[in-house]
């Protein structure tokens, strides 16, 4: 069976870059969404706020600065060949190691706090990472990474609805998230929604949906029209950017959805901030043989 | 229209400010976060005297980057206001003039504001790195050891501001996101 070899300064390399990048260079997809929101904007007031959104990102990409001074946490999705092997270290260590030389060389700051509720101590260095991991088919590892702010991870809300709350009791729950973060989340916001399979997977499906970029559908029709109303509906909902007030409150609403239990659906609504920042790259290895 | 402030501010800048104003700082304010407000707040319990006079000052809501070289300070914009709400009256009430951050504020908050004919403003949140080109220097007053959530100084030129809650409790969260509601939803 051929397998390949990655090294792992090769996972630090690639991390490091990933996270420094998604913060200074905000996706085009966004980017886009911003510039679109700006000239449908009916409120004097939002269109200032999002001129001043879309300066603000131009001069991050331009000075290589963060975008926002909340450079997050470091979640990164990771899909893991089953044909890769780690040379000179352990993966984990390795993509920590990358989040350690990203904050640190790339003047991002540290927001991780070594316990949450008795030491609160920041580790200094913004380790460790939340990996998501993945094993799939395969001799590469594809990392997605992004930092995520807590200023709307802390919107986010998941509920364990049942079946007969149907699709009703979907969009209402998510409504319901959005309209409780109000002005707080930094409008205006990407909604990442996870449906299905478990307490624990709706919240995943939930982050990965941020990761997915605005400009794109989830690939069953049903749900990409759910993504459509809703996106239409937040928008009606008059926050506005920074929930000032205005018609751009959500710039997309992305669902991923699961298999789940005859007697679950739950849902999760994980909020996004408009620096929503992710950005990803493929490793591949040498060749070898065992 | 924008009003020009020149810090500290007075008493009858206050009076003059309204709900929705742009507002430009020059001047001196001081920054502090979640960590040194529950400090602060503790000390103020025990009777314990501030490492920091508060009275007349400005205080920013925000843990700001690090300096890239040739930077006066980091990208540093305003931080979620409400997680400070449990303290805020009392600092009002021991001469604090206003804060700047961003989102709602808590009833108790608003009623500090107008008790103490304080102010509230507003930065653009994630606008992290325009923020940044008005301040012009920044020097650490206490709780070093917070490292990004320490209490720092900042001299800032032309910061750009909205006034959210005036000192009569006009709140732009009330007032102006129903002017652009479109359902009941």
């Amino acid at each position: 069976m051929e397998i390949s070899i990655i090294k792992a300064s090769q996972v630090t390399a690639t991390v490091q870059k990933l996270l420094m990048d998604c913060n200074y260079f905000i996706g085009e997809d966004i980017m886009d969404a911003l510039k679109c929101a700006y000239k449908n904007e009916t409120s004097p007031v939002g269109k200032n706020v999002l001129e001043q959104i879309i300066r603000n990102d131009q001069i991050a990409a331009q000075e290589e600065l963060p975008m926002c001074q909340d450079t997050g946490m470091a979640v990164l999705f990771v899909e893991y060949g089953d044909r890769v092997c780690i040379e000179d270290g352990s993966f984990e260590e390795a993509v920590n190691e990358g989040v350690r030389r990203a904050y640190d060389e790339g003047y991002l700051r540290k927001s991780v706090v070594s316990d949450p509720v008795f030491d609160r101590v920041n580790t200094k260095d913004n380790t460790p990472a939340v990996i998501h991991t993945k094993i799939v088919s395969g001799n590469t590892i594809r990392i997605t990474a992004g930092g995520k702010g807590f200023g709307s991870e802390n919107m986010s809300a998941i509920k364990m609805l049942t079946p007969s709350y149907g699709e009703q009791g979907v969009k209402q729950f998510i409504l319901d998230t959005v309209k409780a973060a109000g002005p707080n989340p930094c409008p205006p916001i990407v909604v990442g929604v996870g449906i299905g399979g478990t307490f624990e997977r709706a919240a995943q499906l939930a982050k990965k949906a941020t990761f997915r970029p605005i400009n794109t559908h989830n690939s069953d029709s049903r749900y990409a029209a759910m993504e459509e109303e809703l996106l239409r509906d937040i928008n009606r909902m008059g926050f506005g950017p920074a929930g000032l007030g205005g018609n751009t409150t959500a710039l997309g609403v992305n669902i991923e959805t699961s298999p789940t239990h005859i007697a679950g659906m739950p849902v999760a609504v994980n909020i996004c901030c408009h620096a929503a920042r992710h950005a990803s790259a493929e490793i591949t290895g040498t060749g070898g043989n065992v | 229209m924008t009003k020009r402030i020149t810090l500290p501010i007075r008493d009858e800048d206050i009076k003059d400010l309204r709900a929705g104003d742009n507002v430009l700082l020059t001047g001196s304010i001081i920054t502090g976060r979640d960590a040194a407000h529950k400090r602060l707040y503790e000390l103020m319990q025990q009777g314990g005297e501030l490492p920091v006079d508060i009275k007349g000052e400005l205080i920013y809501y925000v843990g700001p980057a690090p300096a890239k070289p040739g930077y006066a300070v980091g990208p540093a914009g305003p931080t979620s206001s409400y997680r400070m709400d449990k303290y805020a009256p009392a600092l009002m009430d021991l001469g604090l003039k206003g804060m700047i951050g961003k989102g709602a504020r808590s009833q108790e908050v608003i009623d500090a504001i107008v008790r103490n004919q304080g102010v509230y403003f507003v930065a653009i949140g994630g606008a992290a790195a325009l923020i940044a080109k008005s301040i012009k220097s920044e020097e650490i007053l206490c709780y070093e050891d917070l490292g990004t959530e320490a209490v720092r100084r900042y001299e800032v030129e032309n910061f750009p501001c909205i006034v959210a809650i005036d000192a009569l409790g006009n709140n732009v969260y009330e007032t102006e996101p129903p002017k652009y509601q479109t359902s009941s939803k």
